[in-house]
């Protein structure tokens, strides 16, 4: 039936006394936000559950052809909110919105669509998007709110990085996890409190974390392969998403390889710049993004400098010579989903020596079509050494299947 | 005492085993595991005992069965596609591609240039299990389909996405009397097509092509497509003995330099120890826990039964139905008091008008003169041909059919749900009236044909193979999607070892929760009704009739004539519409009744549909296969006004816009896609500039077919798909250059949140650029605009022509852009003034409105495959979203309405509920992501005003079966509506 009732807002109010509930995508650095987020008032909880409830969730609650990333953290939500665990009237939910063209957008109603057939339409859902689509009076991210988790998300991105870089050579199992554990915990102890953390202290713990995975005792006489990951935001990332292909590749004897979080801002705050560009929309919107894409990629230089003055560990690429990159395989104006970021990381990842590719996507993602599958031939015509696989996830693919596919792409990596 | 290298290939059906002495192959075997994997491989080691005894043996296991085996012994596994390129090196050296079709695997392998390996997809039938599948449908064995193929006269086109799609191709054929022998040759057609679009993706298949795998090497139907498609001649195409066992042939290479040494025993021992090992992934609940469940659970059904009498007993008058459906026809001879006399439940064998004359002959000795048939209906996939065949008294939906059977057994029934064969059905009752009407789409009908397919493959009859389901301890998950994604999921299954009880139930709660969530997408019982009635064959199962009541955690009604409903549905329509005579075929007609089937190809439009031409005794004909009215002889009939046939005749005549002055170059425009609604803009615009522009022709499946090499996303949209046959068209136009530009937003008309483009078609320029090599060598123009904003557009294509081409001046470009805007506001203009005139035509005539929603491009006949016609073929007026969009509000959407093609068809279903003689109809192109969230949408503004939502899912299927069922049944409920409004 057609129901013409507003959906219910997240107000002032409700933020004393409500938890918000957030999908998971990234364990690290979403956890650091959310602590962040905290010391502004926010009872935000970062959902850790997983298996093939999650799964079965999702499916019986949203429309089976929409992406797998929507399926999942929907599920997972509502997983969440039927597990007892949580006043269902001291809850809300937070859904990303990005305002770009492919389905992504659409989540957060898909969602609400769900929670009204279950009759759990009183529970507010709240859009986090910085395009102005939707507005939420209990819940405003400022300037100042913005830069503090900007930071976090650096440093999650190093952690990150770093754990990537430590665990396949590690001596003893589980020391990099160990040092995961202890860095995000030191670094959220540090962002809790009434002050703001000044960039100093961040350059501090920057320091802090190249140390602590410094100490790793290594075994570095095994090769390993390197193998990237790029993709979809949510398979790519996220264990749940993409079957724990980063565990699977570990166990396969590689090195995953992870470009950052804070890529995909970045690359969402340039499309404001392009925008513009390509079809004279808003200069002003141009214009601050032009002055956040400056910032930012400031940050990412100094955090590149400092890993490379430690000489341990290897250093991402300067985004912006990233995003020169993908111009010569793909118009910069390919702008929904991941859109040119995406053969955008592939060529990072080449020309710095990660040959192999793991290219995840749902099933039927739109964009993917075109920047991802679409943007390989290319590829493989410029860098002929690239090797590079596409797999596809969603609720019914067998895990031997996709795993059959990578070992595939292993193989021929071995000559 | 020698070194023999041992190969283990354990694949998803066959295990195969090649021993390796001194670089020569001294035994091989190849056997069906019939899900008994592990037992298999230690029953073939058994039987070379004799040549491996006393000798050192290496070996490597392989296949995609094959690593649980390995992992449990420890054994060294290698990757199959690996074994293969070893196997070949050794063997076959001078190949350069290698095909490779296995059980449920297709690979391919190009080792000249560039080394690149390929297996299909997620979503990639066309396989040994496919052909297997087919025959089956058959009613064959494989050798023999093999055998038909090699007398074929003609291939049909057979969708070769996936094997579902294909069998919804092919049923159709069959019951419509094509022969069996095309039959098996477009079977094998299907599968090279599959191969060469799922996997060589735009590579050239060239030089010296080896062909390994089972089906490669037993089915020369195959082999011949595959040579002919590909034009290899016989030197270049190599088919060796080896094909089978290649995989293991290679494993056995690959063992030479492994490590661990075994004797015969010690190997023996650790397989035998390695397959007593069953490791389980994921398991569901038992269906039944103890005996005393499942009997109580059977005492509970036995209860909805029906009354019977012996049809050599009865006197007085008798009623006929028949449901001719897709596997299996059903037939019922029912008395005055609704007591069944006879009935008959069986496979059709590819045949129904064989199986039906049987029946008929059988039934006249039986009736004597005792019985009298009166009144006859005819429901089912067949029912056209059966009626005209027999003179049967009246044609119904089977859905019409199945309702009337329910509400016999259930009067307050508010549910039916009926899987049968190939299809599930479910509907709502609502103020006795089937209102919502839910079909499976064609990929994802895990249905039971599917399970019986599966159960005679596993070498047990569908009841058996059921039955050992109900007892399984632990059922194994298989996930809810489409048949190939559940045989990957048993191969992973077979992997862990699981046993065929546990696959078996399994599957039945596959099927069930396929039915649930993939089709009717319920959350909750309350969402089927209160009163549901199961029917349908596979209902006939006990295991998954317990799968559906714990799933959706409630008991339901099945009759006891569950396989029945159809056919006993259609003998009481034939009772209440009972004519003065019946017209149904006589003893002495039947008797001499004779059944010939011809196929021929229309020319009576560019539809050019495969007519089955059906002519029995007595020179009557039946033709099948025909989208419109016009190869039926019954003369020009007035055509109805057609917003469809209309759109493309109106976009066709901008052909007509020439060039004044020189032309300064041809340009070519690919006619797909947002193109089927911008022709007129960029037309008028180049050719402004100076340009002669010419289009790409109207799509053909030929057109498909000749750019399919160069898609590299099987899972596209066909409209996005057909864009590479465009431009390979106008590759061979010779145009100087093509203009496809990128639209990341499509024209503002404010009706949403924003006016995006679908992703795929704001940048498939992009993607056409990167993978059709010829573009290289072609001055390909691909810029970013945007038309919304007229000044801005303006200065865009003036920095872009201006700099492309030093000659045009900004004036130029401006008049131009002005007139083509001009041109485009025409076009719009002429739209909503014909849907004003076609509903006007529609109001006077007193018609009912078909308001066909889609996107601009579903104008195109090889996308819509003619379904506007069917549409109007049922005396409805058709329009388009874009000719009636205008004349309502835009409805409150609860979604984010974004894209400006989506957003008309949200006001164009506003229009619909505020237009008492109009019906909505969505076409959704398979593998439209957004249209996932259009659907609900649109059918929740449909059903906020009381009426029916009616979607026709569309793909390369080349077949209308489906969409008549909706279409009529959408009908057939709005009829029924009336009627009771009436009373």
């Amino acid at each position: 039936m057609q129901n013409n009732k507003p959906w219910v807002q997240f107000t002032e109010d409700m933020k004393k006394d409500y938890t918000i509930l957030v999908p998971n995508m990234l364990p690290i650095q979403f956890g650091i936000a959310l602590k962040i987020m905290k010391n502004y008032g926010y009872n935000m909880e970062l959902l850790t559950t997983d298996g093939h409830d999650i799964i079965e969730t999702g499916l019986k609650n949203v429309h089976n052809d929409t992406c797998y990333p929507a399926l999942l953290s929907i599920g997972q939500l509502i997983h969440a909110i039927e597990s007892g665990k949580y006043d269902t009237h001291k809850i809300a939910l937070i859904m990303s919105q990005t305002g770009g063209g492919c389905r992504a957008s659409n989540y957060i109603h898909l969602l609400r669509k769900a929670l009204e057939k279950k009759g759990y339409d009183y529970i507010p859902v709240i859009s986090l998007n910085f395009s102005g689509l939707e507005d939420n009076p209990g819940f405003k991210l400022t300037p100042q709110m913005l830069s503090q988790i900007a930071y976090g998300l650096l440093i999650g991105d190093l952690i990150m990085m770093l754990h990537n870089q430590c665990r396949p050579y590690e001596k003893v199992a589980g020391t990099s996890q160990k040092v995961v554990d202890i860095c995000t915990r030191t670094i959220s102890e540090r962002f809790t409190g009434n002050r703001m953390i000044g960039y100093g202290e961040v350059k501090k713990l920057y320091k802090f974390v190249l140390d602590a995975f410094a100490k790793i005792p290594l075994d570095t006489s095994v090769k390993k392969k390197k193998v990237g990951i790029v993709g979809e935001i949510y398979v790519k990332f996220s264990p749940l998403g993409n079957n724990h292909l980063e565990d699977f590749l570990v166990s396969e004897n590689c090195e995953p390889v992870l470009p950052g979080l804070i890529d995909f801002c970045l690359y969402c705050i340039y499309n404001g710049i392009i925008d513009h560009k390509l079809y004279g929309r808003s200069l002003k919107t141009a214009m601050t993004n032009q002055m956040i894409y400056k910032f930012v990629l400031g940050k990412q230089k100094d955090m590149i400098q400092m890993i490379e003055k430690h000489g341990k560990f290897r250093p991402p690429q300067y985004f912006d010579h990233v995003r020169q990159l993908s111009k010569e395989i793909i118009g910069e104006g390919v702008k929904m989903g991941e859109g040119w970021l995406l053969p955008a990381e592939m060529v990072e990842l080449i020309t710095e020596g990660v040959k192999n590719i793991v290219c995840t996507q749902p099933f039927g993602c739109l964009p993917n079509h075109i920047a991802g599958k679409g943007m390989v031939r290319k590829i493989r015509e410029k860098y002929p050494d690239a090797n590079i696989v596409s797999i596809d996830y969603d609720p019914g693919a067998s895990k031997i299947n996709q795993e059959n596919r990578i070992k595939l792409m292993l193989s021929t990596a071995e000559e | 005492m020698s070194l023999i290298s041992l190969g283990i290939d354990i694949g998803s059906t066959t295990v195969k085993l090649v021993a390796v002495c001194d670089g020569e192959i001294i035994y091989k075997r190849y056997e069906r595991h019939f899900s008994k994997v592990r037992e298999k491989a230690c029953e073939m080691l058994r039987d070379a005992a004799e040549i491996l005894n006393n000798n050192t043996i290496k070996v490597a296991i392989t296949g995609s069965a094959g690593l649980g085996v390995a992992k449990a012994g420890n054994l060294d596994f290698v990757q199959e596609v690996y074994a293969t390129r070893k196997a070949v090196g050794t063997h076959v050296p001078q190949a350069d591609v290698v095909i490779e079709l296995g059980g449920e695997d297709a690979k391919i392998i190009f080792l000249t240039g560039q080394l690149e390996e390929r297996m299909n997809g997620s979503c990639a039938g066309g396989t040994g299990a496919f052909i297997d599948q087919m025959a089956v449908l058959l009613d064959v064995t494989p050798a023999q389909l093999d055998e038909l193929s090699l007398d074929a006269e003609r291939i049909y086109t057979i969708a070769s996405r996936c094997g579902v799609f294909a069998k919804t191709d092919i049923q159709p054929l069959l019951n419509e009397g094509a022969r069996k022998e095309d039959v098996a040759a477009s079977i094998f057609q299907a599968v090279v097509n599959q191969t060469l679009t799922g996997l060589a993706q735009g590579r050239a298949i060239e030089g010296d092509v080896l062909f390994l795998g089972g089906p490669l090497f037993f089915f020369m139907g195959l082999q011949r497509r595959f040579q002919e498609t590909l034009k290899l001649d016989k030197k270049h195409a190599h088919f060796p003995e080896l094909a089978p066992f290649a995989i293991a042939a290679g494993a056995a290479e690959y063992a030479k330099d492994t490590n661990a040494e075994y004797t015969f025993d010690s190997l023996l021992n650790t397989l035998e120890k390695a397959a007593g090992e069953p490791v389980l992934s994921q398991v569901l609940d038992p269906l039944f826990t103890s005996q005393e469940e499942y009997r109580e659970f059977t005492q509970r059904h036995g209860k909805h039964d029906v009354m019977t009498e012996n049809v050599t007993v009865y006197k007085g008058d008798a009623y006929l139905g028949i449901d001719c459906g897709s596997t299996t026809t059903k037939v019922v001879l029912m008395g005055q008091n609704n007591q069944i006399l006879y009935h008959h439940y069986a496979p059709n064998k590819g045949n129904p008008v064989d199986v039906i004359k049987e029946q008929l002959t059988k039934l006249y000795q039986l009736c004597e003169n005792r019985v009298k048939i009166v009144s006859s209906a005819v429901t089912g996939y067949g029912e056209a041909l059966i009626q005209s065949a027999f003179g049967i008294d009246h044609g119904l939906v089977e859905t019409v059919a199945h309702f009337r059977a329910a509400k016999h057994f259930c009067p307050d029934v508010d549910f039916i749900i009926d899987i049968g064969g190939q299809d599930i059905k479910c509907f709502k009752i609502r103020n006795n009236c089937i209102d919502n009407i839910f079909l499976n789409e064609a990929c994802s009908s895990g249905c039971g044909s599917f399970i019986e397919t599966f159960a005679r493959s596993m070498g047990y009859s569908i009841e058996e193979f059921c039955k050992l389901g109900l007892l399984a301890k632990h059922p194994i998950d298989l996930g809810s999607r489409c048949t190939v994604f559940m045989n990957s999921s048993v191969k992973q299954a077979q992997k862990d070892g699981a046993g065929i009880d546990a696959i078996s139930a399994g599957l039945s709660v596959s099927v069930v929760k396929n039915a649930l969530y993939k089709v009717i997408r319920a959350s909750s019982p309350d969402d089927l009704g209160k009163h549901i009635v199961v029917q349908g064959g596979t209902f006939l199962n006990d295991a998954i009739l317990r799968s559906f009541e714990l799933e959706i955690g409630r008991e339901v009604t099945r009759p006891a004539i569950s396989g029945l409903m159809g056919a006993y549905g259609a003998a009481l329509y034939a009772m209440d519409n009972r004519k003065e005579t019946t017209n149904i075929i006589i003893p002495s007609e039947l008797s001499i009744f004779k059944h010939e089937a011809k196929s021929v190809r229309c020319g009576l439009c560019t539809n050019h549909c495969n007519l089955t031409v059906n002519t029995f005794s007595g020179n009557r004909r039946f033709v099948s296969g025909n989208r419109c009215e016009r190869p039926l002889g019954k003369g020009e009939q007035k055509e109805l006004p057609n917003l469809y046939t209309w759109k493309l005749e109106k976009l066709k005549g901008y052909d007509r816009i020439l060039p004044t002055g020189e032309s300064k170059g041809k340009i070519g425009i690919p006619f797909g896609l947002n193109m089927l609604e911008l022709y007129p803009f960029w037309k008028t615009f180049l050719t402004e500039l100076g340009f002669e522009v010419i289009r790409s022709d109207i799509s053909t499946r030929d057109m498909y077919q000749k750019g399919q090499h160069s898609i590299p996303s099987d899972t596209v949209c066909y409209p996005a798909k057909l864009m590479h046959g465009h431009i390979d068209d106008l590759l061979r136009k010779n145009v100087d250059a093509i203009f496809y530009p990128c639209m990341t937003y499509n024209l503002d008309e404010h009706r949403g949140d924003n006016c995006y483009n679908c992703p795929v078609v704001a940048y498939y320029p992009e993607l056409l650029s990167a993978n059709v090599t010829e573009l290289q060598k072609t001055d390909f123009m691909m810029p970013y605009f945007e038309l919304s904003n007229h000044k801005e557009f303006i200065k865009q294509a003036n920095k872009y022509f201006g700099k492309k081409y030093n000659w045009l001046k900004k004036k130029q470009i401006e008049q131009a852009a002005e007139r083509a805007y001009i041109t485009l506001d025409g076009y719009y203009a002429n739209i909503r003034a014909e849907g004003e005139k076609a509903i006007k035509f529609a109001d006077a005539h007193n018609l009912p409105i078909a308001v066909l929603v889609g996107r601009p491009y579903h104008i195109d006949p090889e996308i819509n495959h003619g379904i506007h016609q069917m549409i109007g073929s049922y005396n409805m007026v058709v329009v388009s979203e874009d000719s009636v969009c205008h004349l309502a509000e835009n409805p409150n959407v609860r979604v984010l309405n974004q894209w400006t093609y989506h957003s008309r068809m949200y006001s164009a279903a506003q229009y619909v509920i505020n237009k008492p003689n109009a019906q909505l109809i969505q076409l959704v192109s398979f593998g439209c992501g957004i249209d996932a969230i259009t659907t609900d949408e649109i059918r929740s503004i449909i059903e906020s005003g009381d009426k029916i939502y009616t979607q026709l899912k569309i793909d390369e299927i080349n077949n209308l079966g489906a969409a008549r069922i909706r279409i009529r049944s959408m009908l057939a409920a709005v009829e029924e509506g009336k009627r009771l409004a009436k009373q």
